[in-house]
């Protein structure tokens, strides 16, 4: 008898080249219309030779927060996917691999587990359907509906004709029949889908899909991963959105471009990864000296230097918080879901334009490459504010007018009578520079006391953090950006034992809201931070700005993402074993302190990557 | 036609005197009058140094911005509203030492936009350091026995990079200056403007008196401008004769023609921000 579970995890793994991609897309992809919820993570295993790649894909009935820790079923492209995961496939799930490829043996996986084995060529007649074979043996054997997966076969090979479509579609129906009569039905099997046709995206494409929701109508970027499917996706839709894309020769030209067309008036954005984004230091604070609106995405990867590119890690906080020399307004968003992407992304160019400072967007590779299902994206309320435009001049316009609220009406180039240069050096009202010949020190307090005011104007607008879950919790998860949905997984994971735990996940870190924190952080018992860096980044910034310390910390930096299990075991311990403390608990350093607890014992990512204390 | 007066800024230069930065700034004026172009449709942008100060002091949208990056800024201007005109203006360290990269660039990308280079051979806001034309054996702060490198041939540069209007003028020539500045607005495409701006403070070598015993006008001698290869020759001449003038001129459909999202011709700052086409959007996710 199988058993019916709320969600599975399908992972499929080979050589880079060997189309785990699009063999993995296409199953999340058949899984999310066919009524599921999906998250699929990619990892790659850069440490092997070869260019390992195993996604993750889980399907569920209701929404499914993370790639999960388990693997149900296991889809070998290649022997060595086999041998390195073969175990871990749990009882009642099942291997799939071509026979012609490798033998398997039963002993080589837990009792329980099927090895499906198809023989791709004496199915098919042709090694390159071996993934389609593959695909419908798998959907034959976990009893997911193949009809979404047949009508994306005919999607995506129509351009190629009416034959390679049959092929494929019969290479796919053998692999199911083949399944079907030599194999049982997998005994780990999720409900049925609800129906719903479910949009599936990741974080770079939403960001980018916000920005056309808002007018953004020039992007300038320079490839890096993991931004660049941001220039992607903007590229695919140039012509359809009426957004000009423009590669650069680099960052630096990449952000200079994109205040140039935010100085004349169009709300325009850059992207790049910590690399790229420390080239755009300087301009980020010319941005907020010329008073120009724009927008900037930073998608975090492994550092430091060129570090992990193809891996996840957020550490790059402190960058952000610190880009450019002085002092000057900024905003940072660090949306935690696809929703945020999107919703902060609309938000990042109003206020960028409302409030005349560089904002910027921080994600990561964990966020930004993932698929995954979403909803309440709103395209039908997108609300438009660009802030005060003067469009007629009474002949007394100043560009840098001093105001209450720190924000000058500004006048686009090509408007008569109110020109102005816009200066990096410091000046006064009508934007003469008093840096140097005609100093002004009084002027110079007056307009760095201006452009500072936004901030408090700022903290008004923004939307105050919360928490999520049970407000008496006896622990608190805390983090930023990225690892909210592991911490909601692992919180009602724990909540379900009868655990009290819930969630602090900021998504706003600069300007940084102390009241609303401290308020919060002051209702928790005791806390535990789930941060993806070595020196715990937002653990110091809360400490610094409210003066509380969060008490333990869970840190990874191997570069792949939290598993559910890890942040479950971790909060567990505490709430077991150690005594409640305040969050005003003594202030000591981070680094070198002994751990609090062994390492995070894990075959797959290499335990002595992991670190807590 | 307009006045020249309707171009000055409300700013006084604060060069030195003597700089040949006045005679750059006085061309441009005469430029742009002689042009008729409202001096709210001029966008100029510059970088930093002596020279960079140059859009305070001219009655026009101005955008002072980082050392070295008025090009990448005038680009996304020129993007962003291509009705406008855009002028980028500088100095030799600015555009062909830290910028040179966006030079490289911008040349090939024939944007349509004018690049004026007040070119002293010299760093002057810093004192007095070589600079990327400075001559090779040329004693300065920085290098007090003689520069090593040799200097930077800028009208090679853009030549080789594929600017469409390459040009040299000497502050102390102004009329033919504000000739070949008309000219290079007037081109549809990226133009340089290598303008012999001498300090007179800080380059004690490449002096005014220095420039006007070598300088020759190429229209004097027939020069073609058409000529890509006799262009290209041209601007390797240096020593006792150096020729200023118009180099080279072609015509190529400019980076604002081919760009797909100016098809409409709609600058990009004029369309509206409300869209109503979402809903296809989102289908593509599904």
């Amino acid at each position: 008898m199988g058993q019916t579970q709320t969600d599975l995890t399908v992972w499929i793994g080979g050589a880079a080249g060997d189309g785990i991609a699009s063999a993995g897309e296409s199953f999340a992809k058949a899984c999310s219309r066919s009524g599921y919820h999906v998250f699929a993570h990619n990892s790659y295993q850069s440490v092997i030779r070869g260019g390992h790649v195993c996604m993750h894909i889980r399907i569920g009935q209701q929404k499914v927060y993370t790639q999960g820790d388990v693997c149900n079923y296991l889809v070998a492209l290649n022997q060595d996917t086999f041998q390195r995961y073969a175990k871990r496939v749990t009882k009642g799930g099942a291997v799939f691999y071509n026979t012609d490829k490798f033998k398997a043996a039963q002993d080589q996986v837990a009792a329980g587990v099927q090895l499906i084995g198809i023989p791709v060529m004496e199915l098919a007649g042709n090694q390159l359907m071996q993934n389609t074979a593959l695909m419908g043996a798998l959907m034959q054997v976990i009893g997911v509906d193949a009809a979404a997966i047949r009508e994306m076969i005919k999607e995506r090979f129509t351009k190629k004709g009416e034959a390679v479509i049959t092929t494929n579609l019969d290479a796919f129906d053998k692999g199911g029949a083949f399944a079907h009569e030599k194999f049982k039905p997998g005994e780990i099997r999720v409900g049925k889908g609800d129906g719903k046709r479910r949009p599936l995206a990741g974080g770079n494409p939403l960001i980018a899909f916000g920005s056309v929701a808002a007018g953004c109508r020039f992007y300038s970027a320079y490839p890096m991963t993991p931004a660049s499917s941001i220039l992607h996706w903007m590229v695919k839709y140039a012509a359809k959105a009426g957004v000009l894309v423009k590669q650069c020769e680099d960052e630096i030209a990449a952000m200079n471009m994109a205040i140039g067309a935010g100085h004349v008036g169009v709300r325009a954005m850059t992207g790049t990864a910590g690399g790229g984004f420390a080239l755009m230091t300087e301009a980020i604070g010319e941005a907020g000296m010329t008073e120009t609106p724009v927008v900037i995405v930073e998608v975090q990867r492994g550092g430091p230097s060129t570090g992990l590119p193809t891996k996840t890690e957020q550490a790059d906080l402190f960058q952000l918080l610190g880009a450019s020399q002085g002092e000057f307004p900024r905003v940072i968003f660090a949306p935690r879901t696809l929703q945020e992407c999107y919703s902060m992304a609309i938000d990042a160019h109003n206020l960028a334009e409302k409030y005349q400072c560089p904002i910027l967007i921080t994600s990561d590779l964990y966020l930004s490459e993932r698929l995954e299902t979403f909803d309440g994206v709103d395209i039908n309320h997108v609300k438009i504010d660009r802030g005060p435009l003067v469009t007629q001049s009474d002949g007394a316009y100043r560009r840098f007018l001093l105001t209450p609220t720190g924000v000058s009406p500004r006048a686009l180039p090509g408007t008569p009578g109110t020109i102005y240069t816009a200066a990096t050096d410091e000046h006064d009202e009508d934007g003469i520079v008093i840096s140097d010949v005609f100093t002004n020190p009084a002027m110079r307090v007056k307009m760095m006391d201006k452009r500072m005011r936004k901030i408090e104007h700022l903290l008004k607008e923004l939307p105050a953090p919360t928490i999520d879950g049970p407000n008496d919790a006896d622990l608190t998860l805390v983090g930023w950006g990225s690892t909210y949905q592991v911490m909601l997984e692992a919180m009602e994971a724990l909540n379900k034992e009868g655990l009290k735990v819930n969630v602090f996940c900021l998504r706003i870190i600069a300007p940084f809201q102390v009241n609303e924190v401290r308020a919060l952080l002051e209702t928790c018992k005791v806390t535990m931070s789930v941060e993806a860096n070595y020196t715990g980044q937002i653990v110091k910034l809360i400490r610094m700005e409210t003066g509380l310390s969060i008490q333990h910390h869970l840190r990874k930096y191997d570069g792949e993402p939290f598993e559910p299990k890890q942040v479950i075991d971790q909060a567990r311990t505490i709430l077991k074993t150690k005594p409640k403390q305040s969050v005003l608990a003594s202030v000591q350093s981070d680094e070198g302190l002994p751990p609090d607890f062994s390492p995070i014992e894990h075959p797959a990512i290499g335990a002595e990557a992991a670190r807590q204390h | 036609m307009a006045q020249v007066k309707e171009y000055i800024g409300k700013v006084k230069p604060d060069w030195c005197p003597g700089c040949g930065d006045f005679g750059v700034l006085n061309a441009l004026q005469r430029a742009l009058a002689d042009l008729d172009i409202a001096p709210h449709n001029v966008q100029v942008v510059s970088g930093i140094g002596c020279s960079s100060n140059l859009p305070g002091f001219l009655n026009a949208y101005g955008f002072h911005g980082l050392h070295g990056r008025s090009l990448p800024v005038a680009t996304g201007a020129k993007l962003g509203n291509h009705s406008l005109t855009v002028i980028a203006t500088g100095g030799d360290g600015d555009g062909y030492g830290i910028g040179v990269g966006h030079f490289v660039h911008t040349c090939r990308r024939n944007i349509d936009m004018t690049y004026i280079v007040m070119d002293n051979q010299i760093y002057g806001l810093t004192t007095g350091q070589a600079s990327p034309t400075t001559e090779k054996d040329v004693r300065t702060k920085s290098t007090p026995e003689g520069t090593i490198e040799i200097a930077l041939s800028p009208i090679a540069l853009a030549l080789s990079c594929g600017a469409t209007y390459v040009a040299r003028g000497f502050s102390g020539e102004n009329l033919h200056l504000a000739q070949l500045m008309k000219g290079a607005i007037e081109h549809k495409g990226f133009a340089l403007v290598d303008v012999f701006s001498p300090c007179v403070t800080y380059n004690k070598h490449n002096t005014y008196p220095w420039f006007r015993e070598r300088v020759y006008k190429l229209e004097d001698e027939r020069h073609d401008p058409s000529d890509f290869r006799l262009a290209m020759e041209k601007a390797f001449e240096w020593g006792a004769r150096i020729p200023i003038g118009l180099f080279y001129k072609v015509n190529r459909p400019t980076y604002e023609d081919e760009e797909p999202a100016l098809r409409s011709g709609i600058p990009l700052a004029k369309l509206p921000l409300q869209r109503n086409d979402l809903a296809s959007f989102m289908e593509d996710f599904i």
